[in-house]
């Protein structure tokens, strides 16, 4: 992987501050008898940029999926944006609203265009006119340079622009936090690029964000620090440079020579 | 070794072969008739067979259909009239239909009045269009919210206040809702619209519909009594409504069904169940003997309604089946989207779930309204006037007795357009969805 | 960290919590659905008993117990009107389960044969089967059944026209079956002494069939031999029943209808009513049934039989270890359903005067004691009970086969 040499990345625009954008603290979570998150403990300060890697059933992706909870923890505490994770609904929806999403299979709304599928969190959920969210709506579709698609189905787009068009969604709702659940491991190897191009576009803007993925080339790159989950818990982590040339506990030497060996 | 085997084995083709006919076995009639009716000994069988009922059936169904009589006044009549043409009475008396089809269509209804009828048959039309078919101008979608009220209108008369007040409560529950959502949860929106709706309709809305007639009658048409409804229009009408009205309860029961709330579910269960472990004609006993004793004293309304009611009932336990299928097709993806991007529960069916569980529910819908529609002939045995209901009446009649054939073909024809119709309808939508883009 | 809004530890419990904690809002929505719930239920009570005072009536079983002063002419038990009206309502449940499980048992030999020619090569059959299936299907049974009705009353077949030397109309099937515009009769099976030990012979080569099939099965895992199975096993169904009924000099006998006078006699007595409505649910089911099949058969991808065929099995066992076993799964449970619908579908005896749990319980017993909410009340219980009892069975059945994925 070698998307540094394709494309100059100032990495010097990515400050990460020191203010705290999420905090977790001692989570556990099980379902049923199955521990699936063990003792959790992750800090993330404002523009970082996280990749989360594992092997499947690892639990990463319900880490990520209990910050907006999509999965609720069972012990422990979330806090994101300053805004506790409890079982107070104002507080979820206001976190969920403020948390992007991009999922492995983009789960677009079949029955609204491009341009609906937009419009519709900033209309319903933040109360914008319709003229606005359509500006704004256009505004991010041309940033992810598809917004001659704004009138199509998402049937009609290749999986590359659907993804493309779902990271476009959240970015509508104007999120501080994106989580990515592997969104490019349901994609033909050719459109993963344009979907990386995007994410690393909004890297550089300085948006903190919290990817789960198999793109190694994209950690090295882009992130700021790579965290190796496996069997419910982080097991180690670190800046990319150290994380892959320089692993230090034997499970993420298994993992890293299992993916990057061929 | 690998030189000489490449040598042996490479070839270049220097002509392209032009295309030949296929031998004289694969061709024409002859291929037809053997890989289609005599492949082998048993299929042979078959054909003959086949053959053999098709001629026993056709060679007496055709000549009673074709050789019938189409104008006399009485069976008797009919029976001289075929003595006299073939010396025997094998042949159909179609007299009878063309005598009294007017009155399998419209029953009782007053001859002069027929014209309202037909508009609202032919509105009922357009109004089902856009729903039926995606690619129609959408706007065609007001004639379909208006037409219920059209159709009350024109079918019972009066003026159209009544049909107009009921519409405002929806309109007035509607606004009520989305002012108070703004401001507060869902939940009490919901609650607040329906009550402001029911004090409309039940308090407010009469004596407004009282002022109105008094003041300004506008287009007042002849009142028509339930009674005088009858034949194909009565199931239609009953048909439509059962169908259009148990939609909505259809959907709650549905996602009550769907819910983790367990009591809400139990209950939503336990209608579901029973509504389907039971006939429907015990539902329409119900409707006709002791509907009465669970409203309160001294309501009377009139037995179309009440049957309205029940089949509706009736008609939306098995609309919520069709509709939790049709729900439980969707990704699990699609939810958790909703629920990323911050909607509420009752936002996201409203925007993203059912929008598209309906749509994938409609060819479930339209078998459900098949099923209805065809289930509509019980009511006969409450004394409405279906159209088998008239053929018993005709059947009574002097002039007609005896007559059974002619009568049930015209019904069954009827029956079998529409329904046949509407499942060549559901089919397509099927292969549809199938191929359309997801 | 900026301020964190933890419910719990800032002043306790709030109203708003109800709503908007997710601790307790599925609660307090249930509370008030199941107060609502409550309040139509008491609502439709209230009325009820406010209604049937006015009335004078009150709400009483106890009229079950009583004589129930009619007749009925179609009965599986021993009935007459100085008996209760609950052994009416239980003698209505009987015809009513008899008229449906005969025509369940008629309606999957249509639906079946109906379905698989309808997908048979032969083009004439198919389309045959396919005016069938449209036909039965989208018209309404109630015309079916006063049509089945229709053709048994109005055909020219009076008993007396079966008499004298030269009549207009004679028996089928060797003088065995009467089919009048009264009803039909056909033979009736006659028990002799010694007829008991055909039974148990009969009865006995089918446990025979059962413990061969295992031996077979067995001898096939053990040594990969198959025995000719199916001929075998006709062998044991037909030879020793055959063998004991000859031995002990034909103790079964058929009693066959015959003319008395100007009506027939003897045989088993098949009502006109019951004829009827038996037929026109069976065919009416059958093209439901036959859709069912066609299409359950349909489902299975060609793929299936294209890699049972690249495996070298033969077509006969191709259908019967892959397509039969994926084909059932799909089949079976519409099929209960439909079956369910019949069950249902024959309360329109009505149509037709057959005396069905309707026509007692429903019917003669209610316009007799003007029970009408006991009696309706009943009614719907004891169909649902037959319902439930049916779901649950493919219920069970759904379980038992569903597919193992992850």
């Amino acid at each position: 992987m070698s998307l540094a040499e394709q494309r100059s990345i100032d990495r010097t625009q990515m400050k990460v501050s020191d203010e705290i954008a999420i905090q977790i603290t001692n989570m556990n979570k099980w379902y049923g008898e199955f521990h699936v998150l063990r003792d959790i403990n992750l800090t993330v300060h404002r523009g970082e940029r996280i990749v989360i890697a594992g092997p499947s059933g690892s639990g990463k992706s319900t880490m990520i999926r209990c910050i907006n909870r999509l999965e609720e923890h069972q012990q422990g505490k979330i806090i994101v944006d300053g805004t506790e994770l409890s079982s107070d609904l104002k507080n979820v929806d206001k976190i969920r609203s403020e948390v992007g999403m991009c999922f492995q299979h983009f789960n677009l709304f079949p029955h609204l265009t491009i341009l609906e599928n937009c419009t519709l969190a900033p209309m319903w959920v933040r109360k914008t006119p319709k003229k606005e969210a359509e500006e704004i709506a256009m505004h991010f579709l041309e940033k992810v340079k598809i917004p001659e698609q704004a009138g199509k189905y998402p049937g009609q787009l290749s999986g590359g622009q659907q993804q493309r068009v779902a990271i476009a969604r959240s970015l509508c709702m104007k999120p501080r936090i994106m989580l990515f659940d592997e969104p490019t491991s349901a994609l033909d190897p050719e459109m993963i690029k344009e979907v990386l191009d995007t994410m690393i576009e909004l890297a550089e803007e300085g948006m903190t964000m919290l990817c789960v993925t198999h793109e190694m080339g994209f950690a090295r790159q882009v992130a700021n620090r790579v965290i190796f989950m496996d069997q419910g818990q982080i097991v180690e982590q670190n800046e990319p440079e150290e994380f892959f040339n320089n692993p230090k506990s034997e499970r993420t030497k298994l993992f890293l020579s299992q993916i990057l060996g061929h | 070794m690998s030189d000489i085997r490449t040598q042996d084995i490479a070839f270049v083709r220097e002509e392209i072969l032009d295309q030949q006919p296929p031998p004289r076995s694969q061709l024409g009639v002859a291929k037809w008739l053997r890989e289609n009716l005599f492949s082998n000994w048993f299929n042979g069988l078959l054909t003959i067979v086949s053959i053999v009922v098709l001629f026993m059936v056709l060679s007496s169904v055709l000549p009673w259909v074709f050789g019938g009589v189409w104008d006399a006044g009485s069976l008797a009549e009919c029976r001289d009239i075929l003595n006299e043409r073939f010396g025997n009475t094998h042949y159909a008396c179609w007299a009878v239909i063309t005598e009294r089809w007017q009155q399998l269509i419209f029953g009782f209804y007053p001859e002069t009045e027929y014209w309202r009828a037909i508009v609202a048959f032919v509105l009922m039309l357009v109004a089902i269009m856009p729903v039926l078919f995606d690619n129609l101008p959408r706007k065609l979608l007001w004639v379909t919210i208006a037409f219920p009220f059209l159709m009350v209108w024109l079918v019972w008369g009066g003026t159209i206040w009544g049909p107009l007040s009921v519409a405002v409560g929806f309109v007035i529950g509607g606004i009520a809702f989305s002012i108070i959502d703004r401001r507060y949860s869902s939940i009490i929106a919901l609650i607040a619209a329906v009550l402001i709706t029911i004090v409309w309709w039940l308090f407010i809305g009469p004596s407004v519909v009282e002022g109105l007639n008094a003041l300004i009658p506008l287009g007042e048409l002849k009142r028509v009594e339930s009674r005088e409804l009858g034949g194909f229009m009565i199931c239609l009408i009953i048909g439509i409504s059962g169908i259009a009205l148990s939609l909505p309860i259809g959907i709650v029961l549905a996602l009550g069904r769907q819910s983790d709330l367990f009591i809400v579910k139990m209950i939503c269960v336990g209608f579901i169940e029973f509504i389907r472990g039971v006939p429907l004609i015990t539902l329409l006993f119900t409707a006709s003997l002791i509907l009465n004793y669970f409203l309160p004293p001294n309501t009377t309304f009139d037995l179309t309604l009440r049957v309205i009611i029940m089949v509706t009932l009736f008609a939306s336990a098995y609309m919520a089946e069709v509709i939790r299928g049709g729900l439980a097709a969707l990704p699990k993806g699609q939810y958790e989207a909703a629920d990323a991007l911050g909607l509420d529960y009752w936002k996201a069916q409203r925007l993203v779930i059912m929008p598209q569980a309906l749509k994938i529910s409609i060819p479930g819908i339209v078998n459900t309204f098949i099923g209805l529609f065809k289930d509509t002939t019980l009511v006969m045995f409450i004394g409405i006037f279906d159209m088998l209901a008239l053929s018993n009446a005709i059947r009574a009649n002097s002039e007609w007795n005896g007559i059974y054939w002619e009568l049930f073909v015209f019904i069954g024809l009827i029956f079998w357009v529409c329904c046949f119709a509407m499942s060549q309808y559901s089919q397509w939508l099927e292969r549809k969805l199938r191929t359309d883009h997801r | 960290m900026t301020t964190i809004t933890d419910p719990q530890q800032d002043g306790g419990f709030r109203l708003s919590q109800l709503i908007y904690d997710t601790r307790y809002r599925s609660t307090t929505i249930q509370v008030i659905a199941l107060i609502a719930f409550l309040m139509i239920i008491a609502f439709l009570i209230r009325n009820t008993v406010i209604n049937l005072g006015i009335l004078g009536k009150d709400i009483n079983f106890s009229f079950l117990g009583t004589a129930s002063n009619y007749d009925i002419n179609q009965r599986l038990i021993p009935y007459d009107s100085a008996d209760s009206h609950f052994r009416a309502a239980m003698v209505g449940l009987l015809n009513t389960l008899l008229v449906a499980v005969l025509g369940c048992i008629l309606a999957t030999i249509i639906g079946i044969i109906a379905g698989v020619l309808r997908l048979s090569k032969n083009w004439l059959t198919a389309k045959i089967m396919a005016v069938y299936v449209e036909s039965f299907r989208n018209i309404p049974v109630l015309l079916w059944i006063l049509a089945f009705m229709a053709i048994f009353t109005e055909m020219d077949r009076q008993p007396k026209s079966f008499r004298g030397e030269n009549a207009q109309n004679s028996m089928w099937l060797w003088d065995s079956v009467a089919v009048t515009n009264r009803g039909t009769y056909i033979p009736a099976p006659v028990w002799e002494a010694n007829s008991s030990l055909v039974v148990i012979t009969f009865l006995l080569s089918l446990l025979g069939i059962w413990a061969f099939g295992k031996y077979s099965m067995r001898r096939f895992q053990a040594t990969g031999e198959l025995l000719p199975n199916f001929w075998i096993k006709l062998g044991i169904f037909v030879v020793p029943t055959l063998v004991v009924y000859f031995l002990l000099g034909r103790p079964v006998g058929m009693e066959l209808p015959e003319l008395k006078g100007f009506n027939f006699a003897g045989g088993t007595f098949m009502r006109n009513s019951m004829l009827a409505l038996w037929l026109a649910l069976s065919f009416y089911t059958g093209a439901f049934i036959a859709e069912i099949v066609r299409s359950g058969i349909l489902a299975i991808s060609s793929g299936q039989s294209e890699a049972s065929a690249a495996l070298g099995m033969r077509p006969s066992r191709t259908m019967n270890l892959v397509i039969l076993p994926q084909a059932l799964r799909v089949i079976i449970p519409p099929l209960i359903s439909q079956y369910l619908n019949l069950t249902k579908n024959s309360s329109l005896a009505l149509a037709v005067g057959y005396t069905d749990l309707r026509s007692t319980l429903g019917g003669t017993t209610l316009n007799t004691t003007g029970r009408e909410l006991e009696c309706m009340l009943l009614m719907m219980l004891l169909y649902l009970l037959v319902s439930l009892t049916i779901s649950s069975g493919m219920n069970f059945y759904n379980k038992s086969v569903k597919l193992k994925e992850r």
